[in-house]
Parts: structure tokens; sequence; C-alpha cells
């Protein structure tokens, strides 16, 4: 079964990211990249990807004259998306576990983030034999 | 190395040969250099240059043994690089090279390895997810990335959950050989098992590029036949062969033009595939003629009832609950409650379907599951009360995780609330403004 | 380049619509043919629905290694409904095809002109806080 593990911030959340200590960020990364060689292991891996800052994004909202109507506004306080894991898992506790070893990656001094993940699972396409 | 090869043009029915000569490759090399994981590396190796090569250069004069001299020597190279790095390791004297020849391993076939691979790779000890991958690779000679492709799934990802799925193997230390006729009879329900698996999964019909979707309703039945021709006596495997030709036949009629679901009683029958329809109620007889009566063919037999119907009305639904009943006794559970309670209420009337329900409400193993709302849904429909069924399959849509499944339950829904408008009102339903 | 397009969703709206039926098979038909045209143009990476917010899990580290699951989130919370990631050449197309995707018909066979966020895909390492 798939399921989609959603990482979100505010800006306030990604500006506190940068006062950490190049060291903290580092070690906050290696753990994240165990994670992922560990899940390639195991056949679980699908995908993962970050996504970029909110200043980037545009919000479309249908066409007006054959074009996107397009809105770039996010307000400061907003939760936005930062990047998400995709994971192909026997059972939906697994990827409940799983979000937990990504949430208790390393933060400032060694502790751990406790980064709140949202765990979707993905509605299946498949038309079985009938 | 190449033959002069035929110029035969690359078409399905080469593609099946090839597919058919890797469990036969697979068993001669593995048994030769005593080692099925590595063997099997080496035999999807020598399937990958095969599909690059023969497409463009022709099938060589011998393509069994073209493949067991590829594949034995990546075995050499591996074994090579083996000895070496143990001899950089301990500084030990140089070993001896295995000496086998190629064409020695040739007459090393034996027709039994398929069924030797296909219990190993299918063995209780192992995860379903995991026999599924490595039996459509090591027994049905499917490539890695058409088997990600089939499941949607990176081909990295596939490629470690089979080789995990080895390592369990070999930690399990199961030997490479038949299993005794009393092991097989413990162990013949997993493989069919996984069979079945691979024909139901069912696949998506979106997935990343149009690339050439892998059919793995057809490998199943390949892969089941293979299985029947060497255990011929055997009445289970007769009989999930029979279900799934029975099943298979009806697969034009089941989907329309946006992918989406037509159940049983509105598919167009003249769709159905006559050619399979036959071939498979002929193997369910032959695998009732048997004796003891499984569940594959007491499953077979529910499908060749519906099968046999020219049209739903004909179909004989008393015969279908006499089967359900006899499925209730043999093996219970909600689903087999939930398809004898469709079938009850055919029989005596949606009031009596709907009874039969009651008893599913307590029911753990349905706690959340789309289901029984559905046959709720179905079953007040038939009674004509539209607003219960409206509800119970509006229910059921927000339940139900399957997409093609929802947008069959919600149009369902749409379709009831328009019908009872149009009868409540006397007028037409309003019509939507496009 | 790649983008994610989402389509978010407020937990209150979230559910199977109930509009008629030529009106749901209309929309179904528009979706079906705009994933097979991206998928013919070579633009489509994955095209994912997911399942119902009522399923989401928010999943924090646990203090003995089990993951703190539950289902509880703010009222005003927007759901990922659905997503799209696409390979394209710019990011007009990516709001093209956003737009395309907003005016998907609805209720009446108007154009729903849903909100899609439109991001880059980031390559390359882990979501991190950037």
């Amino acid at each position: 079964m798939k399921y989609i593990l959603l990482m979100s911030s505010t800006q306030a959340g990604v500006t506190g990211y940068h006062t950490w200590t190049q060291s903290d960020r580092d070690k906050h990364m290696q753990t994240l990249r165990t994670v992922i060689e560990e899940l390639k292991g195991t056949g679980e891996f699908v995908a993962t990807e970050g996504l970029a800052q909110p200043k980037d994004a545009k919000v479309v909202r249908g066409e007006k004259n054959g074009l996107p109507v397009t809105d770039g506004i996010f307000p400061e306080s907003k939760e936005f998306l930062l990047g998400y894991w995709i994971l192909d898992v026997a059972t939906a506790e697994r990827a409940y576990a799983i979000a937990g070893r990504i949430s208790a990656a390393p933060g400032p001094g060694g502790v751990p983030t406790n980064m709140p993940i949202e765990v979707r699972q993905f509605a299946d396409r498949a038309t079985n034999a009938h | 190395m190449t033959d002069s090869g035929t110029t035969k043009p690359w078409d399905e029915v080469s593609e099946r040969l090839l597919r058919e000569l890797a469990p036969q490759v697979l068993g001669v090399v593995a048994r030769r250099f005593r080692d099925f994981s590595s063997a099997e590396d080496a035999v999807q190796d020598a399937m990958l240059s095969a599909f690059k090569q023969w497409p463009q250069e022709g099938i060589p004069e011998n393509p069994r043994g073209w493949l067991i001299q590829v594949a034995s020597r990546r075995m050499m190279d591996t074994v090579r690089s083996e000895i070496a790095r143990r001899q950089r390791e301990t500084a030990i004297a140089p070993e001896e090279e295995p000496a086998i020849e190629p064409a020695e391993m040739e007459t090393d076939m034996d027709p039994e390895d398929t069924l030797v691979l296909l219990f190993m790779c299918c063995h209780p000890v192992l995860s379903k997810s995991s026999a599924i991958a490595l039996t459509l690779r090591a027994v049905g000679g499917l490539t890695t990335a058409e088997i990600a492709n089939a499941f949607m799934v990176p081909e990295a990802t596939m490629a470690q959950r089979i080789s995990r799925t080895k390592q369990s193997i070999k930690a399990s230390k199961v030997p490479f050989r038949l299993p005794t006729p009393q092991e097989r009879m413990q162990r013949l329900p997993a493989v069919l098992h996984v069979l079945y698996l691979i024909f139901s999964e069912g696949y998506a019909s979106s997935a990343g590029a149009e690339l050439q979707r892998l059919d793995l309703a057809r490998e199943a039945i390949r892969l089941t036949r293979g299985v029947r021709a060497l255990l011929p006596e055997n009445a289970e495997i007769a009989g999930l062969l029979a279900l799934m030709l029975l099943t298979d036949a009806r697969r034009a009629a089941r989907t329309g033009p946006q992918e989406e679901l037509i159940p049983l009683d509105k598919q167009d029958r003249s769709l159905w595939d006559r050619t399979e329809l036959h071939e498979g109620m002929e193997m369910l007889k032959l695998a009732l003629s048997k004796g003891a009566v499984g569940l594959y063919q007491l499953q077979a037999a529910i499908a060749a009832v519906h099968d046999e119907a020219g049209r739903p009305e004909e179909t004989d639904w008393p015969q279908i609950l006499a089967l359900y009943e006899l499925h209730q006794r043999v093996a219970p559970g909600p689903m087999v409650t939930l398809n004898h309670a469709i079938a009850v209420a055919m029989v005596r009337g949606p009031e009596h379907g709907l009874e039969c329900l009651l008893a599913l409400d307590n029911d753990e193993r349905l706690a959340g599951h789309y289901r029984l709302d559905a046959v709720r849904g179905h079953l007040f429909e038939m009674l004509g009360d539209s607003g219960n069924a409206i509800q119970h399959y509006r229910t059921a849509a927000a339940k139900t995780t399957s997409l093609p499944e929802q947008n069959y339950l919600m149009t369902r829904a749409a379709h009831l609330e328009e019908a009872s408008k149009e009868s409540s009102s006397g007028l037409p339903a309003p019509q939507s403004q496009r | 380049m790649k983008y994610m397009l989402m389509m978010n969703t407020m937990r209150a709206e979230a559910g199977v619509p109930t509009w008629p039926r030529a009106d749901l098979q209309a929309h179904i038909a528009y979706m079906h043919n705009l994933n097979r045209e991206l998928r013919q143009s070579g633009e489509l990476v994955s095209a994912e629905g997911l399942s119902f917010p009522d399923r989401a899990r928010l999943v924090q580290a646990g203090r003995d290694g089990a993951p703190i699951t539950d289902g509880i989130f703010p009222e005003s919370k927007e759901f990922l409904a659905g997503f799209w990631i696409v390979d394209v050449e710019s990011p007009e197309r990516a709001y093209a095809i956003a737009a395309r995707a907003s005016a998907a018909p609805g209720a009446g066979g108007a154009p729903l002109n849903m909100q899609i966020e439109v991001r880059p895909v980031m390559g390359g390492p882990p979501p991190e806080m950037l």
C-alpha cells in the first residue's frame, strides 16, 4: 500500500532552522539519509522530494481568456509543504513507524525535532478482476 | 557466441518463449553452481541481454544454450571476483577455479526445476509481496523493470525487494530440491495463493509514461498452466486455472472507455471471450471429477454459473446460492457472507438478503470496510428504497480507497437520486448545463 | 523541471461529491483525459488521489521509539486531496496544466476553478528546511 508522508512548516519554522549550527544540520541530514538507505534496502522506498520555498509558489485558479489565473501571495503564518516521502509498505502501522523515525531526527543539540508528520494513504487506481 | 539467428520478427510469441526459458536456465545454473541467489541475478542479466539482442540479431539457434552460456559467464565472473576478494583478505594460495563447461550444463536440465523454483519462491516463510516479486522474476522470466512498472515502484526498489527475498530464502536454508510429496501437500496452498494474488492484483491503468503494460493476469495464467503441466493430477491447480480462465474471460467487458468499473450484471456479454470461457468450463469439469472440492473449484463453479448465463436475467441464482452455502460451511468469512447475502436476495428477495447482513454489523473484520455498505446499498436499491440505497452507496464511496470503486458507487448514487426525483415529481430530472 | 501541483480541500468540503450523474461522469472523464494527455506528452510523472482526511494521521516521534499517532487536526486545516508531479519545459507550462486541472467541471458542468498550488520540486537531497 502506498503512503505519502507530508512534512510541513511555517515561515517562522524555516527561519528557525537557519539558526541551527552546521553540525546540527549535518547530523539531521545524516539521520534522514540513513533512513532512506534503510528503506531502499527493505524495498519500501519509492521517493522523497523537497519543494522550493513558497516565494517560488503560485496558486492557480482556473483560466481566463485561455490563460491561467495565478496568485503568488502566501500569508506569513500559513503552513506550507516542505517536502514528502512516498513509501510502499505492508501496513499502515509500518508507515507510522517510519514517520516516527523521521520525526525523531535530531535537531539543535541533538534533541529530536519531534516534527509532526501527516501520513496519508494513496487511493488505489487498480481495477481488479471481477 | 551468436549463432546465425533466425530472421523471424520479434513478437509476443518470441517474448513468451524467452520468458519460459528463464526458470529452465535458472534451474541448471543454480544447481551447477549451488547458489540460487547469485544464479538468479546472473540469469536476470542474461535475460536482459537477450531482450536487447535477440530482437535485433534474431533468436539464436539454441536459445537455451545461449542463455546458459551468458548466465554462467556472469557466474564465473562473480566466482572469480569472490575468490580474488578472499585472497586479498586472507592471503591464502590461489584457489582452483571451478572448471564448468556451459555446454555440459545443457544436459543438466531437469523438467522439475520450474516446480522446484516455484516452491522455493513461494515458500511460506516469505511475505506474499516478496513471493510475488521473486516468482515473477525467477519463474516468470519478467525483468525487474517490468515488475516495478506493474506495481508502480521504482526499479531500484523492486530490485532490492527481490534481493531481500532471496536473502530470506538463504537464511531459511531452503534446499534446492523438489519438496517431498508430503511437503508438497503442505506448501502447495502457498504457491497457489501467490499465483492467485498475481492474477487478482489487477493493475493501475495510469502510471508514469505510457509504457507497455504488463498483464499480470495473463502471466498468472501462464504460470498456473505451467504448474498444471507438472502436476496434472492435482485438482486444486486445475480449479485455480479454471477460476482464472472463467474470470479472465470477462476482461474486455469489465471496464469502460474511462477505465470505469462495469459490474457483472451490466457487462456486455458479447465481449466475453468464448474460447477462454469454454476452456475454463472444461477445466472446471476436470477439476471436479478428481474428487474433493477445494475453494478454488468452488469459486470457479460460482464463476461458471455466472458465465453460463447469456443474459443476467438467465443466471441460475439458486445454484449460486447453494454454492455459497457450501462455501460458508467449508470456509466461512465476512466476504462469503456478503456474497451469500446477494444470492439470497436474488432467490428469496432483497429483504431476506438484508437480514443476512445484520450478522455482519458487529463483525470486527469488516470494521471500516466499504463493501458492507456497498452491498447494503445494492440490496436497498433492489428493494426500491432509494433513500437508504443512496445513503449506503455514498457511505461506501467515502470508505473505499479504490478510485474505480468510488467512482462507480457515487455514480450509482447519483443515478438513483435522479431517478427518484423523476418519479416523485412526474417530470424528467433537471438537465445539467454543459 | 519538475513541479508539484497540489489540490487542497478543507475537511468540511472533503468527501464524495453528490452531483448529478452526468456531472460526475463529465468530471471523471475530464480528469481521465487530462492525465492521458499528460502521459502521452511525457510530462506526467505521477498523478495520485489521496484517501479522505478522516484517514489522515499525524505522527510524532514517541519517547521509546514507538510513534505517537492521532487523527486530530485543526478545524481550519487544509488537506491535500490529490497531486500531480509534472516534468515540464517551463513554469508557464506547469501553470497551464494546473489551470486545466483547476477548471475541471463540477456541479452543473461549471468549472470548479479549484485552487491548485504549484511549487517547483527540488532535485537531490531529502526534504529539509531550506
